[in-house]
Parts: C-alpha cells; sequence; structure tokens
C-alpha cells in the first residue's frame, strides 16, 4: 500500500513521509508538521481512531483516514474523533488526488478568511453571503433547515459530514440520534435542486456514514 | 501320548474379561464379623490408616464409635464426612450423606453396618444400596456387616438365636465383595469384652440381647461365619483355578429351579434354593406360575409375591413368571427346556381332602419330574395360620349378588308352590337346581353356595313331607339335598373358573391393546416432541396417572418434553428419581426399593446401550404399581424408546444429508472459486507483466492492457466483497442496525454507487408520495439494491429501462425492481437466490452470490424477495418487508 501512494504521490509532485506504525506516526508528525495526513486505520500496535483523537489534541493538519469497506462504523468513529474525510480501498489514484485537494484546500481557508462565500458545482449555485440558492437562473426557496443543512456541506464542500456532526449544527447536540430528520430534510432539498432526485449529481449519500456535497 | 491339555480359548477370554472388570470397577472390601463387639469397626478404622498413611484419599462416611475411647482415639487423622440431618417423626436423626460423599469423591470411603435401614425419605431404603451407587461411581468401599444379616443365613439364625433380625443383607452383595476379611475373636473373649462394657448394646435391646450373647449361640454363630467365609474363600481359589488354567473343575451342570408363590412360607424355600445353589456353584431360578384356575391375586397377595420374588432376585436368582391352566405344567415344562436338575417345591400346608378334590402339586410336580431331582421343604410353621387372600373374596361380590340369589330362590320357591299340585317333589327339586345353576353362572361361587344352601331349606321346608318343618324323614331326599349341594359347587366352580380365564384375557388383551394402540399412534412420528407427547398421553391412560417424558437436554439434564395432562411440572424430588433412574437404568420410585417415597415411578428408556430418557407416572391412586402394570410399563418404556430410538436415527440421517449436501456445496463452491478468482489475476498478471518488460509497445497497446488490469482488479473486488457479505449473513453475525429512511436515497445512493456501470441508462424511479418511512439497516438495504441493480444492468441490452417501484399495501411495504429483458429462464426463479447460481448466460461473469446475500439481507430484515417473470416480457424481483410496528417520531415542528 506504501509503495503504490509513494510511487503515485511523488509523481505528482508530493513529498511523503513515512511511518509504519501509530507511535513513529506522531514523532514524525511532530517533527516534520506534515501538510495532509493519510492515516491507514488498521495499524500494527494501536487503534486507528485513538490516534486520529490524539494527534487532533495539538495539531488542526487534515486527516484522511484509510479503510476497508464494510467499516462504515469505524469510518464514522474516526471521523467524529476528528478526521477531516475517508477512502475507502480499493480507490485510484485519482480518487485520492481529489481527496487531497480538498483537504489542502479547507486547511487553507480555516487559516485564512472565512472561506469562499460562492460555492458553484455545475449550474448549482449556493451563496452563502447572499443566502441564495441557484439552479442555473432559477432560485429556489428553502427552508430555514433546508438552507442551514446545505450551507454546512457547502462550507466543507468535497468532504464527507457524518450524521453526527450534521445533526449538532443542524438540530443542536440534542438531537444527534434522529437521524431522520436528516434523511428527510435531505430527501426534501434534493427534490428542491436536484434534477433526478433518486439519481443525486451533488448531493452525495455515504451510507452508513454521512453526506457530501459534491466537489466542483 | 496324551496331547497336553490346552487352555479353552473361551475360558481364556473370560478370564481376561473379568480381570479388566475387576481392574476398572471399584473395590468392596467387607469386614465379617459373628456378632456384635468383635471388632469389625476397629479393625477397619486399622486398614483404612494405613492406607491412609501410604497416600490413599479416605473418607469416613459412617462410623458408629458408641463411645468406645480406642475407636475413637483411631478416627483421629481420618477426614469424616458430616452427617446429613433428617426430622422423622419428631427426632432428629444424623445419617449418611449420600450425595455429599459422591460430590467429594474420595478414592476409598468406610461405611459401618452394611444392614443398616436408612429413615424414610432418603434416596435408598437400604445402606447396601448407597454401598453400590458408590460403587457404581467408582469409589471404593470399605464395610462391616455381621453374620446374621445375612439373607441366606436369616432362617438357620433364628433357628439358633430365636431372634429374627430384621435387616438383612442379600448375599448377591458379599459375591460382590472383592475381598471379606474375618474379624474374629472367641466367644469368651466376646462375653468377656460384653461385661466389661466394651460392647455398644442400645437400652431396648439389652433384653434381647441377653437372649442372644449366650455362649452356645455365639459357638453357632461363630461357626457359620467362619464357613460362610471359607465359602467365599473357596469361590475364590475356584475361580483362580479357572483363571490360572488348573483343570479339573466343578461341573457346572447343575441348575435349581424354585416354585415361589404369595404364600410368605415361600421365602424360606427361596433362601433354601440360595443355598443349594450356593452350594451347587449352579446358577438357579426362582418361578411363580400364575394359574388361571385360580383367582387372580389380592392386593396383599400381590405384594407378598413381590416381597419374595424381590428377595429372590436380590439374593442372585433370575426370576421369571410362568402361566398356565396349573401350577406343575408350566414348571415342570420350563424346568426341562432350561435343564434344571433340582426343583425346589413347598410341603403342602393344607388339609387332605383338598388335594384329592383339587388334585396335588406336589403329587402332580413328582410325577412328572422325571431324573429331575425335587426336593420338597416345609413352610415356616410360625406363619401358617395366614390365609390366602383372593380378590374375588373382596370385591367381585358385591353384597347384591347374595341378595339376587336369595331373591332367585324365593322366585323359584313360588314357582314351585304354584306347580305343586301337577307335579311330585323330586320334580320340583330340579326347579331348583336350574335355580342354583343360574345363580352359579351369574353371581360366582359365593352367592350360588347361598343358592344352594337356601333351595335345600326351601325344598326342605315347602315340598318335603312332613311340610313347612325342617324334618327330614324320607332317606332319599337327603341324596337330593347332597346332589343339590354338589351339582351347584361342580357348576359354580366352573363358571368361576371361566369368568376367570375371561378376565384374564380381558387384561391381556387390554394390555396387548394399549401396547397396540401406542405403537399405531407412535407409527412412523419422527418428532420426538411429538412421540413424547403420545407417549406420556397413552402412559396416562394406561395407568390412571400423570405422565412425564423426559428426555436430557444437550448439557445431559434432564428437563421434562412433555406431560399428560398437559402443562404439569415435577418437583425437585421426583425429578431426583427420574435422575437415579435415567443414570443407573433401573425402575425407580414410588412402591420401589429405590427412593420408595417419592410421588412418581420411573422407568428408563433404553434400546440397547443407548438411554433416551425417562418416563416418570404419577399414579392418581398414590400406590405403586403392581407386578402386572409394572410389566406393562416396562414394556410401554420399551416401545417407547424404540420410537425415539428411531427418531433419532432419522435425524441422524437427515443431518449427514445435510452434511453431504455441504459437502457438495462445498466442493462446488472451492471450483467455482478457483475460477473465478484466479481468471482475474491471471490477467491482470499478464498485462502487468507486458507493460513491466515490453518497453516498446505502441501506446493504445499500453492503454488497453492498463485498462484491463483496472476492470480485472475492480471484479476481483467485487467478488471478494461478496464473499465475505456472504460469510458474515451465514455464520448469523449480521444482526440489522435499524434507522428510519426514505426509500428514495437508498435507491438513489445505490444508484449514484453504480453510476459508471449504468452509465448511460434510463433509471425511471416511481415513489408512492405517501409510501412511508423504512425500517431497515440502510447499509444493509442499499446493497440490496446495488446488487438487484447490477443484476439488471449484467443480464439486460444497455438500453434497456430499468423501473423501480415503491408502493405499500395494508400488510407489507413493497419495493420491486424491474426490467424488460429477457427475463428469467422458465423455473429458474426460486434456485435464483441460492448460492452459486446464476443465470443460464454462460457469458457473464460472476459467482451468483448477489441473489443470494439480497435474500439474506431481505430476510434477516423478516421480509422476502421474490423473482418473477413480466407480463410483457422482462424480469421483476419484489422485496416484501412487513410494515414496522411503530412510527418514527414526529419531525420537530420548528424545525420550519
Amino acid at each position: 500500500m506504501r509503495r503504490f501512494l509513494r510511487a503515485s504521490l511523488t509523481s505528482h509532485g508530493f513529498r511523503l513521509i513515512e511511518a509504519a506504525n501509530a507511535r513513529e506516526a506522531v514523532t514524525l508528525a511532530t517533527s516534520h508538521m506534515p501538510e495532509v495526513i493519510l492515516l491507514d486505520l488498521g495499524l500494527p500496535d494501536q487503534d486507528g481512531v485513538e490516534l486520529t483523537r490524539q494527534l487532533r489534541e495539538w495539531s488542526r493538519v487534515p486527516i484522511i483516514v484509510l479503510s476497508a469497506r464494510g467499516r462504515e462504523a469505524d469510518k464514522v468513529l474516526a471521523l467524529d474523533a476528528g478526521a477531516d474525510d475517508y477512502l475507502t480501498k480499493p480507490f485510484g489514484v485519482s480518487e485520492l488526488l481529489a481527496r487531497i485537494r480538498v483537504a489542502l484546500r479547507h486547511a487553507q481557508a480555516v487559516e485564512g478568511t472565512a472561506g469562499e462565500a460562492l460555492v458553484q458545482i455545475d449550474d448549482l449555485r449556493i451563496d452563502l453571503a447572499q443566502r441564495h440558492v441557484h439552479v442555473g437562473e432559477r432560485e429556489v426557496h428553502l427552508t430555514p433547515i433546508e438552507y442551514r443543512l446545505l450551507a454546512l456541506l457547502a462550507k466543507h464542500q468535497g468532504k464527507v459530514l457524518t450524521y453526527r456532526q450534521l445533526l449538532q449544527e443542524v438540530w443542536g447536540p440534542g438531537h444527534v440520534a434522529h437521524t431522520h430528520y436528516l434523511r428527510v430534510r435531505m430527501a426534501e432539498l434534493r427534490k428542491k435542486l436536484e434534477r433526478e432526485p433518486a439519481r443525486p449529481l451533488w448531493l452525495l449519500t455515504e451510507q452508513g456514514v454521512g453526506y457530501r456535497l459534491r466537489a466542483s | 501320548m496324551v496331547e497336553p491339555e490346552r487352555p479353552d480359548p473361551d475360558a481364556l477370554l473370560r478370564r481376561l474379561q473379568a480381570e479388566e472388570r475387576r481392574d476398572a470397577r471399584a473395590k468392596l472390601k467387607i469386614f465379617f464379623g459373628f456378632a456384635p463387639g468383635v471388632g469389625k469397626t476397629y479393625r477397619m478404622l486399622q486398614v483404612a490408616r494405613e492406607l491412609k498413611a501410604q497416600g490413599r484419599d479416605v473418607l469416613v462416611g459412617v462410623v458408629e464409635t458408641h463411645g468406645r475411647k480406642e475407636t475413637a482415639a483411631l478416627l483421629e487423622g481420618l477426614e469424616v464426612l458430616p452427617r446429613r440431618q433428617i426430622e422423622y417423626r419428631g427426632h432428629t436423626l444424623h445419617e449418611f450423606d449420600l450425595d455429599a460423599a459422591l460430590a467429594r469423591r474420595p478414592a476409598l470411603i468406610l461405611l459401618d453396618e452394611l444392614a443398616h435401614t436408612n429413615p424414610e425419605g432418603s434416596r435408598h431404603g437400604k445402606r447396601f444400596r448407597d454401598v453400590l451407587e458408590l460403587l457404581d461411581a467408582g469409589i471404593d468401599v470399605f464395610a462391616t456387616v455381621n453374620v446374621q444379616h445375612i439373607e441366606s443365613l436369616n432362617d438357620v439364625i433364628a433357628q439358633i438365636t430365636h431372634v429374627r433380625v430384621r435387616e438383612t443383607v442379600p448375599d448377591a452383595l458379599l459375591e460382590r465383595a472383592d475381598e471379606i476379611e474375618l474379624v474374629d475373636i472367641s466367644p469368651e473373649q466376646l462375653l468377656q469384652r460384653l461385661e466389661e462394657g466394651k460392647v455398644y448394646l442400645p437400652d431396648q435391646a439389652r433384653v434381647a440381647a441377653s437372649r442372644f450373647f449366650q455362649r452356645g449361640n455365639l459357638l453357632a454363630l461363630r461357626e457359620l461365619a467362619l464357613r460362610h467365609t471359607a465359602e467365599y474363600v473357596e469361590s475364590d481359589v475356584q475361580e483362580y483355578r479357572e483363571e490360572h488354567d488348573v483343570s479339573e473343575t466343578w461341573p457346572s451342570s447343575e441348575r435349581v429351579l424354585v416354585s415361589v408363590s404369595a404364600s410368605p412360607a415361600s421365602a424360606k424355600l427361596v433362601r433354601a434354593a440360595k443355598r443349594m445353589a450356593a452350594g451347587l456353584r449352579a446358577p438357579w431360578v426362582a418361578a411363580y406360575v400364575e394359574t388361571s384356575s385360580r383367582a387372580p391375586l389380592g392386593d396383599r397377595d400381590a405384594q407378598r409375591l413381590e416381597v419374595n420374588l424381590r428377595l429372590a432376585e436380590s439374593l442372585g436368582a433370575s426370576v421369571i413368571r410362568l402361566s398356565g391352566a396349573d401350577v406343575a405344567g408350566p414348571l415342570l415344562a420350563y424346568a426341562r427346556r432350561h435343564n434344571a436338575t433340582r426343583l425346589i417345591v413347598g410341603k403342602p400346608t393344607h388339609a387332605r381332602w383338598r388335594d384329592r378334590l383339587r388334585g396335588s402339586l406336589l403329587d402332580a410336580v413328582v410325577r412328572g419330574s422325571g431324573n429331575i431331582e425335587v426336593h420338597v421343604i416345609s413352610g415356616d410353621p410360625e406363619r401358617e395360620g395366614e390365609e390366602r387372600e383372593t380378590a374375588s373374596d373382596r370385591q367381585n361380590q358385591p353384597l347384591r349378588s347374595y341378595a339376587f340369589a336369595a331373591l332367585l330362590v324365593t322366585v323359584t320357591t313360588a314357582l314351585g308352590f304354584a306347580a305343586r299340585g301337577l307335579y311330585s317333589a323330586p320334580d320340583l327339586g330340579m326347579l331348583y337346581l336350574v335355580a342354583v345353576a343360574i345363580a352359579a353362572f351369574r353371581f360366582g361361587r359365593g352367592p350360588s353356595l347361598l343358592a344352594a344352601f337356601l333351595s335345600v331349606g326351601a325344598y326342605d321346608f315347602f315340598f318335603v313331607p312332613p311340610y313347612l318343618t325342617m324334618i327330614v324323614h324320607d332317606t332319599r331326599n337327603v341324596l337330593t339335598f347332597v346332589m343339590m349341594f354338589l351339582v351347584s359347587v361342580f357348576l359354580s366352580t366352573l363358571t368361576t373358573r371361566l369368568r376367570r380365564q375371561e378376565q384374564d384375557a380381558i387384561v391381556r388383551e387390554e394390555r396387548a391393546t394399549a401396547l397396540h394402540a401406542l405403537s399405531r399412534d407412535l407409527g412412523a412420528l419422527l418428532d420426538p416432541g411429538q412421540s413424547a407427547d403420545v407417549v406420556a398421553r397413552h402412559a396416562a391412560d394406561s395407568f390412571r396417572a400423570a405422565a412425564f417424558v423426559l428426555t436430557p437436554n444437550l448439557r445431559g439434564e434432564l428437563a421434562v418434553i412433555a406431560t399428560a395432562p398437559r402443562d404439569l411440572t415435577l418437583g425437585p424430588t421426583d425429578l431426583g428419581v427420574a435422575e437415579w433412574t435415567f443414570a443407573h437404568g433401573r425402575l425407580a420410585g414410588l412402591g420401589t426399593e429405590t427412593l420408595p417415597g417419592a410421588r412418581v415411578v420411573c422407568g428408563e428408556l433404553r434400546v440397547g446401550p443407548v438411554s433416551s430418557g425417562v418416563i416418570a407416572l404419577a399414579p392418581q391412586s398414590g400406590q405403586g404399581l403392581r407386578a402386572d402394570e409394572r410389566s406393562l410399563f416396562e414394556a410401554l418404556c420399551r416401545q417407547a424408546a424404540f420410537a425415539f430410538e428411531r427418531a433419532r436415527l432419522s435425524e441422524q440421517a437427515r443431518v449427514s444429508g445435510i452434511r453431504a449436501k455441504t459437502e457438495e456445496l462445498r466442493s462446488s463452491l472451492l471450483s467455482t472459486l478457483s475460477h473465478d478468482l484466479r481468471t482475474p489475476l491471471a490477467v491482470v498478471t499478464g498485462a502487468a507483466t507486458a507493460l513491466r518488460d515490453d518497453a516498446d509497445l505502441p501506446v493504445a497497446t499500453r492503454r488497453e492492457l492498463i485498462d484491463t488490469i483496472c476492470e480485472e482488479t475492480e471484479r476481483q473486488e467485487r467478488l471478494i466483497a461478496n464473499l465475505l457479505d456472504i460469510t458474515r449473513l451465514e455464520t448469523g453475525g449480521l444482526s440489522p442496525r435499524r434507522e428510519w429512511v426514505p426509500v428514495d436515497e437508498l435507491v438513489g445512493a445505490a444508484l449514484t454507487r453504480l453510476e459508471q456501470k449504468l452509465s448511460g441508462r434510463k433509471v425511471q424511479v416511481d415513489v408512492a408520495g405517501d409510501f412511508p418511512l423504512l425500517w431497515v439497516d440502510p447499509v444493509l438495504m442499499q446493497q440490496v439494491f446495488i446488487n438487484l441493480f447490477e443484476n439488471a444492468a449484467k443480464y439486460t441490452p444497455s438500453e434497456c429501462v430499468i423501473e423501480v417501484q415503491a408502493s405499500s399495501s395494508s400488510d407489507a411495504l413493497q419495493v420491486a425492481v424491474a426490467d424488460r429483458g429477457p427475463g428469467i429462464p422458465a423455473g429458474e426463479e426460486e434456485h435464483l437466490f441460492e448460492k452459486f447460481v446464476r443465470g443460464s448466460h454462460p457469458q457473464i461473469s460472476g459467482v451468483g452470490l448477489g441473489l443470494a446475500i439480497c435474500r439474506g439481507i431481505v430476510e434477516a430484515h423478516g421480509g422476502i424477495i421474490t423473482a418473477e417473470n413480466r407480463a410483457g416480457g422482462g424480469a421483476l424481483f419484489r422485496v416484501r418487508l412487513p410494515l414496522p410496528e411503530e412510527t418514527p417520531p414526529d419531525l420537530d415542528a420548528k424545525d420550519d
């Protein structure tokens, strides 16, 4: 796995620091201050989720978690523990590069200003400053909840947000278990925005984990 | 030339088996004395201490020191089992704790007083039965016993000492002993110890004891004890000879047969037979002959007979029951058939005229005995007075019959009086004969005798001159009286016998019918639960009892699986009885020797070495089973056991059938996997090596090879994912984590996942506006749709539209995935969902797991998935889920 990552990433101009286990990872992360961390959840010496939590205690560096299919619960744990995104093995190079780009952009946005005020994917346009949503030339009217949901996804465009994160931000900490609130609002949002709500292009479901607004 | 005798191979085999058995089984050592006070307990403790010193695990079960200091001193340093306290009639008894001993499992346990009778409520009535159970459990036992407690010597000793000992130990137990040590002192010494107060005697026994402890008695007892021990020693020698091939052994062709009846005197016959058989080293048989000419036994007699037969059994006889018209016939026939050489019968105790009248058993036996030696032994004189009691004397003839008989005579007299002018007196006498005959026929012996008596009186009074007096002048009339009386006796005897035979036949018929009905109802039942129900019902009917069928569960503990009437429970005591029966394979409980205080009697269900359970009966009468009921019960147990065994075997056959099928499946899986897993790997390896080794490949070819690698690895990934899914489904490690999910999200997410495969294909989703949220595991259910869409994409041309319809009915939610492709080959609709089954499209790759996974997931949600061909062509897959029991919590109104 590391060989594949090294080959594909160095050829795209990234510099790689490799750690064989969690202990080494912590040491290297403190000494080299990497810009993105790729973390395989199956570590030989420690729980990957635990390591995520540990890194988050002192660092805001984006963490992208790599894990096998069928371990949705692990991904959710890692994301809730502070990981920024995840990739399901096996994955292709282009997918990996896209995620790294998203992570880097968000990291810069956090460092800089409040981020971009306008999010545009195809003909979906979300104006976070004006609170307007347009599909093509048509302005779409959203309920406050729907807007808050969409805005949250737009701020983290390209990144997966877990049910818990979404519920907590939009509904408040008392509702983190009510995933069906979220699912129903999401379905309504798709009906209002997507051309084919049953084959969504923008509002993507990461089943068992959360939702993601497609990257531009 | 004399050939050296070669050892008989059978004898060799016997020896090996005997040695094996002796090594394996627990050892019993008996310390044998001729009277209390000879020092048996002391000696036993000495030996035990020596063994303890050698490191044996010795436990004192029960040892009575009776306050003797020397004995108590020996107990020091030995582990003593705490006694069990039993409340009995206001006293607290301290008894041996069998269960604690079994739980403690020492290598050797000491038990004083082998002949001790346990109080009511103990597991066994006698301590020697405790000993047998300990031995069965593999624990060596040391025990003490005095000569007067030996069953077969009981009579002899009663004659010598005039004290009858009630607590006896069967001889078989002594024969079971691996070692007998005689503890002997001279009678003088014993008497001296008695004077010194070193012999313990309970107060109430002092008077009897003074009679017992006389020099003459003690000498006789000592002789008996010595002789008895010598006999066992001799039998040891005998065994040794046989084992070690010393020829010139005893001819063992002797066989003793003893006729046992319900008479108390029979006990003495049994003991005599035992002594004779022991003396001859011959096997012996106790036979009871049930005769149809005599009335069936009353309860008390049946009990006595049981006691006698049990005694014989405990003395080592095999017991058989014969039946026939008289006693002599079947007895002799059995004796001949089984080569009995000696036949023991009792001396008649009744008056001689009865023999003249009915024929004498003894006479018949002696006459028919041929070359069988007949031994006649007198009964016990002190009990001779007890009359034989028959069932018919008490119950079968209510007072009504007697009243009817009297009425009959009155009517006859009235008729005779009316016809007096027409006929002479003797003719009228005939009329009475008819009355007597009718009485005999209708009401049996007692009433017919009454009728005869009344007839004679009435005839004399009314029809014989001088009339209206009881005086008889004519001697010819006396003859008439006598004849009348005799006829009535003959007739009544005859009809009574006929009736009895008839009743016998009815009882047998009933028994046969009961068993037949049981076997019919069990018939081809192969389900143990149903069989148990049938067995319980029949047992309850046949014995007028509550019946329980118990079988061992997986942990080997007995549990009630059927009762009749239904839903009864078994108390812990009764369950204990059942467990005992299950462990020991013998009848136990109410009315038997083991745990007689229980409410139930238990029989084991055994076929050969396989024990499948226990039947427990709680008779409504609260009484134990009679001898005939017992044999019926045993027959019933046997039949039930066969039914259970049959069920077990068929289950075994079924399981091995399944195993064979699994095996078949596994091999098909292996061949599929080895093909489907290797093919993509082979392609990937080929393409990758070509790219690595051949630098001159044109760009287009390189591109093609790389695409191939990507496609094949993706295929491999799908396959492995499917295999993992099916494994998780099959190992049962799958419990849906349900959430409320809108169906469009599931469909949408599935379509997004398949974006590449479905590229350009039209998908038409039709969800009713009021279609409720699904209560499902979203990840799993999404997999169902992924697999269904993938199939549709795989098996239909790319211009084909995939349709999704969601609809709800009153009892289910249905989501259908349909297409207009070639459809499903006829007859394959059901098979499609089995593992490794693929539609008949050899050109399409896959292992045939997709639909099996769908079915597993849908069924885990309590739903069903079906496939069918649509009207107008195409395939239709329906996923039907039960309506959720709850509704999702309402969305918060303040949301919007």
